[in-house]
């Protein structure tokens, strides 16, 4: 009897047993509760696929949950189960309806399916329902997998194993398909592949010719054609699908060369309740390549099973959500009203009068860096938005496609995105500094329907491998607009808000790229959060404000809120190359009163401004406020800025990608709080509740993985993470449930993944990363008000507190960029700098650092070269004061 | 209590002593020299010797191990007849005699094989793999200890990592006298962290592990005891040689050569040894054991130190200097 070897890990022996089913076939299994339990107990079954066995899943077993049973089988032919003859679909479906009844899984289950287990296992869910036994059914967590092939050709590597002269040669006589499926799993970018144990453990039942023959006859029973025998079972387990209303999780590898991003459009559209997280760095394997997978997946199980609990993680929908209902969003509306407040649309607009507006003759300028600019009326952006409008939707671009959108900010950028709105297209934006691997990944994960863009850009997009069909701008825009084309039935159904309006992704100054996926009614209120940092209406119930956007994003709030926008001459992607000149003329260009710039912006700004001419320098006094973004603004930047601009308001707004803004505060009110525990970011905004979730002594919140309201607080002068809500919060994380559970938490709520505190007055201060906790043994430091510290002492340029260690008991280590040359040897700051250093940390707090460390420069993040990568910091920390090398890792 | 300190000549065991005396213990000292110690009863004798340890535990409520050979270089035999045996003789000695409790000094490098030791806990003894005959020995010391330990006897083994201060004719003078004579260069960057004891803090924790060590307490592990303070090693020799006058070393070697040089010069110091060389020869230049312990980080995680102990440090390393400046 062949049975798993003693190499197995002793869980996986443990679980093991055999079960003979009433038509005589032995069957292997791993089962964690053997005697059955009570029938009520819920059970997963996991269903695994060609070539791996029920050792796939031994994670998720370890995993289980008291209260329920877990049962990984090993189809028959494979694994240690009985070799059979060829089995057809249909019969495996048979196979696995028998051999659980014989181990009496007759109560509530859930599944877990990988590859062709998929078909297996979701065709016996089917079944279940086909009996009336669905309510059965607790939730189906899919992975990696199919139960429909398009008429296209076949994956290739399933191709290939198939075809008929390979077919022999490669799976029965060597073990080139089991070892080359385990070969396929790849971890991550920079991973050699699966562990060695883990490889020989997937490949230990088909060690001999004889042994792999089902891996042939399971490839043999693909059905890739048409007219293949098992195609009708397999349609109907496609169609059964469909049917199925039951909570579902795809835990999907996006590095999967068989199973693809066509597969998994396919299962989404058959299950559109479905939640999905898309792992950019997991393979066919996912199960093996994601360590936490098991977890996840008890996690998402303890949520549509568990008491109140509701699957859904959209935002969007919780309110209408009562607790524990299945969720199914609607279906997408045929259209929707437009986002902006473009005059053409609004109806604001008397006939004929579109120029009657504030702004009507420059709602959008260009200034050009070589030169000239661009002006464009209402009418003319207008016409721009209806022209490109109208050829999305002759391009067949409509209400729920994905727009990718590659275009230059400027004119181009506002025509994009207000032109697919007007058609009720989502669009896809990412930021150009991305670099082209985190660009490329990021529009993947996106899955766009459509790339929008220029000559060039769309020659970039086909190098990143974007996906999509590809639209030039400046041909859709070459025909007239037709607007009654554009019209018909906006009727404002009532999830109209809740449809995707746009996926913005983050940075990833503070993490791999993330898609944001807002909805048209959380942009409305963003855009409503937007204008109340704005100077409130006229007498004659007009804005104001006219705004200059040295920040692109920025330029698109000028036509949304009805105001004209100024893009000054600089280049957009690279924020400091804005001068105070360009600055002069685009507020001049106006008559701005608003700036939004980055602090790299402001710098260049600063730096430049001796080169004004007195009629620039008037011309700059015109600004009343001045928002810096994008990144946390230094209290020197400040300072500067206000030297030149000393009539304008400076504001510091705290927001994220996910939420802006948060909070926001002026200058006066930072200089006259003084230093303090970290960065001081204001008030909430009107709408806006920031809460804080404690820290415990491991530096994570107190409450643990998952946060109720009874969780935060508003006690001042308690650290610990920052969690907002306001109406204008993103809707979810696009395709990444994972993240969106573990931060949409309370319900309602955004978790920054940010640390601070509130103040007396109830203004937040932002004390760093949550990431970037140093947990000393006298309990967690947070870093920011420590930099802070250091860099007011004489001849600190810049600081980075980091701890190296293990988690608990870690020991603070600063690194200073010096303003004078760094010591020509060594890493070590002079003994001065070192005591200076260390008494300003114990002023500071109780922790001091064990070194003080010099560098000529410190890691900056991609975008706004204002975030220190401290994780960098630290991992460089960790080597040198362990005795490695002091080389710079950046 | 009546308490048996054994080594009491030393830095450490002579400030032990002096501290349960002077809170009240009747305290009896066991050790070569004259320790010149006042108020204690004194046993001169080797704890190789099983006449004087037998006398000396006889009547004893409790027994502080500190007896050691410490060196860098040195005979195998030698540390084997006075870390191993010597314990060995001391737990026997303690056992027959009824004593109910036993802190044994021992040191974190019996758990150091040359690896940075980065926020670790006490690892367990590790005799294959610690470099040097004084680490590899100690660390079967220890192991003798801890197997004592018993519902009669309870045992607890304290490591106290690099403990200093003024008097102090191991680090500190050795420090001194390198850096004096140009023998003392920074090895790599010379930020590796390293983690001392302030003798007061020793002291302090050793008197604290005598008074938890009990069968239903503290018994049977191995706790390193440190000021929870690391530096970069060229930091704290620098601090040192700072406290005595000394310009601190600047002479910079690479890692690799010194490591090589380190090796081939304990070689050749132990050729020398045995070709009849005298041990009056003093300290070779460079050891490869030195090299890695001024070029690997060793610092440790107190926690649970000062959990069981219930003790935090009382002089922390700045206080600490300055009492070394004063008194050099």
């Amino acid at each position: 009897m062949t049975r798993p070897a003693p190499g197995l890990p002793a869980e996986v022996r443990r679980w093991s047993r055999f079960v003979r089913t009433e038509d005589g076939r032995r069957w292997h299994l791993l089962d964690t509760h053997p005697d059955a339990g009570h029938p009520d107990t819920p059970t997963l079954v996991c269903v695994h696929g060609n070539p791996t066995w029920s050792y796939l899943w031994r994670r998720v077993l370890a995993a289980a949950p008291d209260g329920w049973r877990v049962v990984a089988v090993d189809q028959l032919g494979m694994g240690y189960s009985d070799r059979t003859a060829p089995r057809t679909l249909g019969r495996r479906i048979d196979d696995l309806d028998r051999v659980l009844a014989a181990v009496g899984v007759t109560g509530p289950v859930a599944l877990a399916v990988h590859d062709w287990g998929g078909p297996v296992g979701l065709g016996w869910a089917s079944r279940l329902a086909d009996r009336g036994e669905a309510d059965r059914l607790l939730g189906l967590v899919i992975t990696n997998t199919a139960v429909h092939q398009p008429d296209r050709p076949a994956p290739g590597l399933i191709r290939l194993a198939w075809s008929s002269a390979l077919l022999g040669l490669v799976t029965r006589t060597t073990p080139v398909f089991v070892r080359g499926a385990t070969a396929l799993s790849r971890p991550g970018p920079f991973s050699s592949g699966l562990p060695r144990e883990v490889r020989r453990g997937l490949a230990a039942p088909y060690r001999s010719a004889a042994r792999r023959s089902a891996v042939t006859d399971f490839v043999a029973d693909i059905p890739l054609e048409p007219d293949h025998p098992s195609r009708p079972v397999l349609d109907a387990v496609a169609d059964g699908l469909t049917r199925l209303d039951v909570p579902a999780l795809l835990l999907w590898g996006a590095r999967d060369p068989v199973f693809t991003a066509y597969h998994l459009a396919d299962l989404r559209r058959r299950l559109p309740q479905a939640e999905l997280h898309r792992y950019p760095d997991a393979s066919h394997l996912v199960v093996e390549d994601v360590p936490d997978l098991a977890e996840q997946v008890w996690r998402w199980l303890r949520r549509v099973t568990g008491p109140g609990s509701l699957a859904a993680t959209d935002d969007d929908r919780r309110p209408a959500d009562p607790p524990g209902s299945p969720h199914r969003p609607p279906h997408r509306p045929p259209h929707r009203p437009p986002l902006y407040t473009l005059p053409v649309r609004t109806g604001a607009v008397p006939a004929g009068g579109r120029t009657d507006r504030p702004g009507g003759d420059d709602a959008l300028v260009v200034v050009h860096p070589r030169g000239g600019r661009t002006t464009l009326g209402t009418d003319a952006l207008a016409d721009r938005v209806d022209r490109l409008a109208t050829g999305l939707r002759a391009a067949g671009v409509g209400p729920g496609a994905r727009v990718a959108l590659l275009v230059p900010a400027g004119v181009d950028l506002a025509t994009a995105v207000f032109g697919c709105w007007r058609v009720g297209a989502t669009v896809v934006v990412t930021d150009a500094n991305l670099g082209a691997g985190a660009l490329s990944a990021a529009l993947r994960s996106a899955a766009p329907d459509a790339v929008l863009g220029t000559r060039s850009t769309l020659l970039a997009a086909r190098a990143l491998r974007v996906p999509g069909r590809r639209l030039r701008l400046d041909r859709l825009l070459d025909r007239p607009a037709a607007t009654e084309a554009l019209d018909p039935g906006v009727d404002g159904r009532a999830d109209a808000p809740l449809a995707e309006a746009a996926v913005l992704f983050t940075s990833g100054a503070t993490g791999a790229p993330k898609g944001v996926v807002y909805s048209e009614s959380r942009l409305q209120a963003q855009l409503d959060a937007v204008a109340g940092l704005l100077a409130p209406p006229g007498d004659d119930g007009r804005p104001q404000d006219r705004l200059v956007a040295a920040f692109a994003p920025f330029l698109l709030y000028g036509p949304a809120l009805g105001l004209p926008v100024v893009v000054p001459a600089m280049d957009p992607t690279r924020p400091s190359t804005l001068t105070a000149t360009a600055l002069a003329d685009a507020v001049a260009a106006v008559g701005a009163t608003v700036l939004f710039a980055s602090p790299a912006a402001l710098t260049t700004v600063v730096d430049t401004a001796d080169r004004l001419d007195p009629g620039r320098r008037a011309a700059l006094a015109g600004l009343r406020r001045v928002f810096s973004a994008g990144a946390p603004v230094g209290a020197a930047l400040l300072h500067r800025v206000h030297a030149l601009l000393p009539d304008a308001e400076l504001h510091a707004p705290y927001g994220m990608t996910e939420m802006l803004p948060v909070t926001d505060v002026t200058a006066e009110e930072i200089w006259a709080a003084g230093p303090g525990r970290g960065v001081l970011v204001g008030r909430p905004q009107p709408r806006v509740r920031v809460r804080i979730a404690p820290l415990g002594p491991d530096g994570r919140p107190a409450a643990g993985a998952d946060l109720t309201e009874a969780d935060l607080t508003g006690e001042p002068e308690v650290t610990g993470e920052i969690v907002v809500s306001g109406p204008h919060r993103k809707s979810r994380y696009d395709r990444l449930w994972v993240v969106e559970s573990a931060t949409a938490q309370p319900p309602g709520w955004h978790r920054t993944g940010d640390v601070g505190h509130l103040d007396a007055d109830g203004r937040l201060w932002v004390e760093g990363r949550l990431a970037h906790v140093i947990t000393t043994a006298d309990g967690p430091v947070t870093p920011v008000g420590l930099e802070q510290a250091l860099e007011r002492l004489d001849g600190v340029a810049q600081a980075a507190v980091v701890g190296v260690g293990p988690a608990g008991t870690q020991q603070l280590v600063a690194v200073v960029r010096v303003t004078d040359d760094p010591p020509r040897r060594g890493v070590l700051a002079p003994p001065a700098l070192a005591t200076a250093v260390r008494g300003a940390a114990r002023a500071a707090g109780p922790s001091v650092p064990a070194a003080v460390l010099v560098v000529d420069r410190l890691p900056l993040d991609v975008r706004h070269r204002a975030k220190i990568d401290r994780a960098a910091v630290a991992r460089w920390a960790d080597r040198v004061l362990a005795g490695g090398s002091a080389r710079l890792d950046w | 209590m009546r308490v048996l300190v054994t080594g009491a000549s030393g830095l450490l065991g002579g400030g032990v002593a002096r501290a349960l005396r002077d809170r009240g213990d009747r305290v009896t000292v066991l050790q070569r020299r004259p320790s010149g110690i006042t108020g204690v009863s004194e046993v001169r004798g080797s704890v190789t010797d099983p006449a004087a340890v037998g006398s000396a535990v006889a009547g004893q409520d409790a027994v502080v191990h500190l007896a050691a050979k410490v060196d860098v270089v040195g005979a195998w035999d030698d540390f084997v007849a006075t870390n191993v045996a010597g314990t060995s003789l001391v737990v026997g000695a303690a056992r027959a005699a009824g004593v109910r409790r036993l802190v044994h000094v021992s040191s974190p490098s019996v758990a150091h094989a040359g690896r940075s030791l980065v926020g670790v806990g006490a690892t367990p003894a590790d005799p294959d793999h610690v470099r040097g005959g004084y680490a590899r020995s100690k660390a079967l010391a220890e192991q003798v200890a801890l197997a004592a330990d018993s519902a009669a006897l309870a045992v607890t083994a304290v490591r106290p990592h690099l403990v200093w201060g003024p008097g102090d004719e191991q680090l500190i003078a050795r420090i001194v006298l390198r850096a004096r004579t140009g023998r003392l260069p920074v090895i790599g960057t010379g930020a590796a962290l390293v983690d001392t004891t302030v003798l007061e803090n020793a002291v302090d924790a050793l008197v604290r592990a005598l008074d938890v060590t009990a069968p239903d307490g503290v018994h049977g592990l191995a706790l390193v005891v440190s000021n929870g303070e690391p530096r970069p090693i060229a930091e704290l020799i620098a601090a040192i040689c700072a406290a005595h006058g000394v310009p601190a070393p600047t002479r910079r070697v690479p890692v690799p050569p010194a490591r090589l040089a380190g090796s081939l010069v304990e070689r050749g110091w132990a050729l020398r040894h045995r070709a009849g060389g005298s041990d009056d020869h003093g300290q070779p230049p460079l050891t490869r054991f030195l090299v890695e312990q001024l070029s690997t980080a060793h610092w440790f995680d107190q926690r649970e130190t000062r959990r069981l102990l219930g003790w935090t440090p009382r002089v922390g390393l700045d206080e600490g200097f300055r009492r070394l400046a004063a008194a050099s």
